[in-house]
């Protein structure tokens, strides 16, 4: 009782306040303290992420003799496109001298069939998963979506031998379904979370329709479901781009892949170290998967957050 | 009248089945079946070529006694601890600040996050670079005066695997945020009232009423950084490809040299089989107090 007459004055008291002063949140000063804490914070940890970007940039417009004298921090005095020349057309991996322009096409040609692939497989499974299920087909998602976990190093040798065996050991259509194995899982559950989540009725309709399990799923289910097939594409050209492990283990040096021409490239011992070419190289290598990030911009991050959910 | 039925359980939903197939046979051969042939094989003499020889433990025995290996655990330890530690307080911290409803969070959020699309060779060479000794960090501070400052993670073996570690962060603490900022969305802005209301301070609330209540997305960045840490290779391949010596070493950089270049496959598949344990020890509680409880995944 005494509790309540203590709080009461108070509570009409600010009630009262509030209907006679001004009305929505207090403003805030723009330099209060906590905004300075704030941003300052901020700005100082973005800064430490632009950092190696903006190394790298100015190492790579500059001339070997300015980087011997000067900082790595300090603009280039002379700006130079030459590395970047050198190192697309004629930087050299130890094996040859044709630069890392040999890497990117291959990387094209590898990068481009396995997310049409990937993406074509995983869509129909999913879609199986979702609206078709069969006895035990959940079985076989759960040690889907288990094996996803198994480190790669567990599987890569039996891999080589069945690719052996099937002759394409070393030959870009093999990387091609290994990319297609390995984004099965992640990929799977993507597009089975996304159509289950589509309205029964839909689906419904289109059997009493008569349409049957390809017809509904390139007349229903793929227009209605464009927004996640972009997320696929994103997830899937970033990461295959970005992969070294399965380029490095299936393919022969004519066929390398470019992250694995790149660290070739920088890390052959021969010769003296052109930090400059090095440095223009690496950003040509990590230009397709920003050029994709900083289009893609919100879908991204939809993309590795979906990718990161559960089922 | 049983067997006029049977055909018609198998080929009822064959479309389905027949679209699962690649579902099945990666399931089943790659994931299982490669993983218990690798299991097996590991048991081999195995050189140069897989046979079924069987030598019981003995590359178990052979590779526990091998300073390599040893080193590569020792340093997965140390990288596997400190990079859940940092990535969870910084995604976390990050995150927090972000959701302060500031402006331009989006050119916040996208700086944060743009490592996170470059691979780990590009991650791996640009802080090569970064902490080469002669031009990078430590020549620039001494350069400014301080002569006798030493940075050089990736020429002293004492220290190279915080060397990686800075690379690995600055690449991954991204998207932990973003995993975070999304947890933290998802909080009912009546939690933060009824905290304000009671009087709690902000660090109390965070630290007493928001985590607890972020479990699951703390478990989801938990188990991606878990498995991003026992596939941890690309990133030493190209920052230090294991030196100075063998100081930077990792399991899955063992099991990758001694399968392609000591041609002494019976070792490559002991130490994955070891990877693989390490795996299951993580993996199997979590599916179970994921996926036991419920009866459909």
């Amino acid at each position: 009782m005494s509790d309540l007459a203590v709080s009461l004055p108070a509570g009409t008291g600010s009630i009262g306040l509030e209907a006679s002063g001004p009305r929505g949140p207090k403003p805030r000063h723009v330099f209060s303290r906590r905004n300075i804490f704030l941003y300052g914070t901020l700005i100082l940890v973005a800064l430490y992420y632009l950092l190696p970007l903006y190394v790298m940039v100015v190492t790579s417009l500059k001339g070997m003799p300015e980087i011997r004298l000067g900082n790595i921090f300090s603009p280039p005095l002379e700006i130079t496109f030459e590395p970047w020349v050198k190192a697309w057309s004629s930087a050299c991996t130890g094996l040859n001298c044709d630069g890392l322009s040999r890497g990117f096409w291959n990387s094209v040609r590898i990068t481009i069939p396995s997310v049409i692939l990937s993406i074509a497989i995983a869509s129909v499974n999913g879609y199986a998963l979702a609206n078709w299920r069969f006895k035990g087909a959940d079985t076989f998602f759960v040690i889907l979506i288990v094996g996803a976990f198994i480190p790669y190093q567990v599987m890569i040798y039996p891999i080589v031998i069945i690719l052996r065996e099937i002759g394409l050991y070393g030959s870009l259509s093999g990387l091609v379904i290994v990319h297609s194995i390995f984004g099965m899982p992640i990929l799977t559950l993507l597009f089975r979370n996304y159509f289950s989540s589509m309205p029964e009725e839909l689906f419904r309709a289109a059997r009493v329709d008569g349409a049957g399990f390809w017809g509904i799923y390139f007349r229903i289910m793929l227009p209605m479901s464009l927004p996640i097939f972009v997320v696929a594409i994103i997830l899937q050209v970033t990461g295959i781009w970005n992969d070294f492990l399965f380029g490095v283990v299936y393919t022969r040096p004519d066929t390398y892949p470019m992250t694995v021409q790149l660290n070739n490239i920088v890390n052959s011992v021969q010769g003296v170290k052109e930090y400059n070419v090095n440095m223009a190289a690496t950003i040509l290598t990590g230009l397709v998967p920003l050029v994709v990030y900083f289009v893609s911009g919100k879908l991204f991050v939809r993309g590795i957050a979906a990718g990161a959910v559960k089922g | 009248m049983s067997k006029s039925e049977r055909p018609n359980q198998l080929f009822r939903n064959l479309n389905a089945k027949v679209a699962s197939i690649p579902m099945v046979l990666t399931a089943v051969v790659i994931f299982v079946g490669g993983s218990a042939w690798t299991v097996l094989y590991s048991f081999t003499n195995s050189k140069l070529l897989p046979r079924l020889n069987f030598v019981g433990l003995d590359q178990y025995y052979r590779l526990w006694s091998t300073p390599r290996w040893l080193v590569s655990i020792e340093n997965l330890l140390v990288y596997g601890v400190l990079s859940l530690v940092f990535s969870l307080v910084i995604g976390f911290v990050l995150a927090a600040l972000l959701d302060q409803k500031i402006r331009f969070e989006d050119t916040f959020r996208t700086i944060f996050l743009y490592p996170f699309a470059l691979s780990f060779i590009v991650t791996g060479l640009v802080w090569q670079w970064l902490l080469n000794p002669e031009f990078g960090i430590q020549g620039v501070v001494r350069g400014l005066g301080w002569e006798s400052f030493n940075f050089d993670p990736l020429y002293n073996s004492d220290i190279v695997i915080y060397g990686i570690l800075i690379a690995a962060l600055w690449q991954g603490t991204g998207l932990i945020m973003c995993l975070m900022l999304a947890g933290l969305r998802g909080i009912d802005e009546d939690i933060w009232k009824a905290a304000r209301v009671d009087g709690i301070p902000t660090l109390k609330t965070y630290l007493f009423i928001i985590i607890p209540m972020m479990r699951p997305v703390f478990i989801t960045a938990l188990v991606i950084i878990a498995a991003g840490i026992v596939k941890v290779y690309d990133l030493v391949v190209a920052q230090t490809s294991g030196g100075p010596g063998i100081a930077s070493e990792v399991p899955a950089k063992y099991v990758y040299d001694y399968m392609f270049f000591a041609q002494n496959l019976g070792q490559g598949f002991a130490a994955s089989t070891m990877m693989l344990l390490s795996v299951v020890v993580v993996i199997v509680p979590w599916a179970y107090l994921e996926f036991g409880g419920k009866k459909r995944v």
